[in-house]
């Protein structure tokens, strides 16, 4: 089973953490956990080391979850990289301009162990 | 040219009493593996020491507000974030902020044509239980009380009318 890196970004380290852990609950063999409170903390991740998915929230201050992708679209090295939005807001339209923007997929906070799962493990390939 | 934009305003529903409670019942469920029941008839006022409030604005403005006693908030923590929450009271206030918004976001999301049309506030967290939070007048209010190992978890909802 492949191990994974994971970037996950949020302005709130709780809900960072809530994330991590739905993903280990969900039983995906995470190695390595990059965290960044705003895009532009992201983007500078991305470029220390690709990781083999991103998980973001969409409003965030300095760089939200949408110019993120933006950005995150013109790294070369990032190409191919999954990333799932994570949203409080309900909004559809939000959700619709991060699909637009390239998002693969997106969780609606509240969330189970077993949505990220579903929504996680799709992206990755094999061995999840 | 000068554009205007026309917010549609959501009127108060009592209703929506029994949203609130769907919507808080299923974060807690979701979010901290905990089925709490409602409290059918609480006898006394909202109290605790440890209070989450996120502001509405758009088509209905307001605060959600989720209040618990400070050990309720801890434990509600260690379930989101595991036992290391205990030992750091930020984590712990800072959950209880993030429980609160998911349930506003949850409960507005329950509610046709708010999702696009209401913002969330960043949420604060008062810690203490000496004060009063007035809203300016005319204000409508829903409070539900949810009961978690015998202590009562306060959700209210106030809309500035």
């Amino acid at each position: 089973m492949k191990k994974l890196k994971v970037l996950i970004v949020d302005d709130s380290s709780v809900m960072r953490k809530i994330v991590e852990r739905a993903l280990r609950q969900a039983g995906l063999d995470i190695n390595e956990v990059a965290e960044a409170s705003n895009g532009a903390e992201a983007l500078a991740e991305v470029q220390k080391g690709v990781p083999d998915m991103i998980l973001s929230d969409i409003n965030m201050p300095v760089m939200d979850g949408l110019e993120f992708l933006k950005n995150l679209s013109s790294l070369e090295s990032a190409k191919g990289i999954p990333v799932i939005m994570i949203t409080t807001e309900g909004s559809e339209a939000r959700v619709v301009e991060a699909l637009s923007a390239g998002a693969k997929g997106y969780l609606r906070k509240p969330f189970t162990p077993e949505q990220v799962k579903e929504r996680v493990a799709p992206l990755l390939g094999g061995g999840q | 040219m000068t554009q205007t934009h026309a917010q549609t305003t959501v009127p108060f529903d009592p209703k929506w009493k029994a949203i609130m409670e769907c919507a808080a019942l299923e974060v807690f469920e979701m979010m901290a593996n905990v089925r709490l029941t409602v409290n059918p008839s609480p006898a006394e006022v909202p109290t605790g020491g440890q209070t989450a409030m996120v502001g509405m604005a758009g088509a209905i403005c307001g605060m959600i507000t989720i209040r618990c006693t400070r050990a309720t908030a801890l434990t509600l923590a260690s379930l989101m974030l595991g036992e290391e929450a205990v030992s750091n009271p930020a984590s712990a206030r800072d959950a209880l902020g993030e429980l609160c918004n998911m349930v506003a976001g949850n409960f507005k999301a329950k509610i046709s044509g708010l999702a696009d049309a209401c913002m969330l506030s960043v949420p604060t967290v008062i810690a203490g239980e000496d004060y009063s939070m007035d809203t300016a007048e005319p204000a409508d209010g829903i409070t539900i009380a949810l009961v978690y190992e015998g202590e009562n978890i306060w959700v209210s909802l106030v809309t500035h009318s």
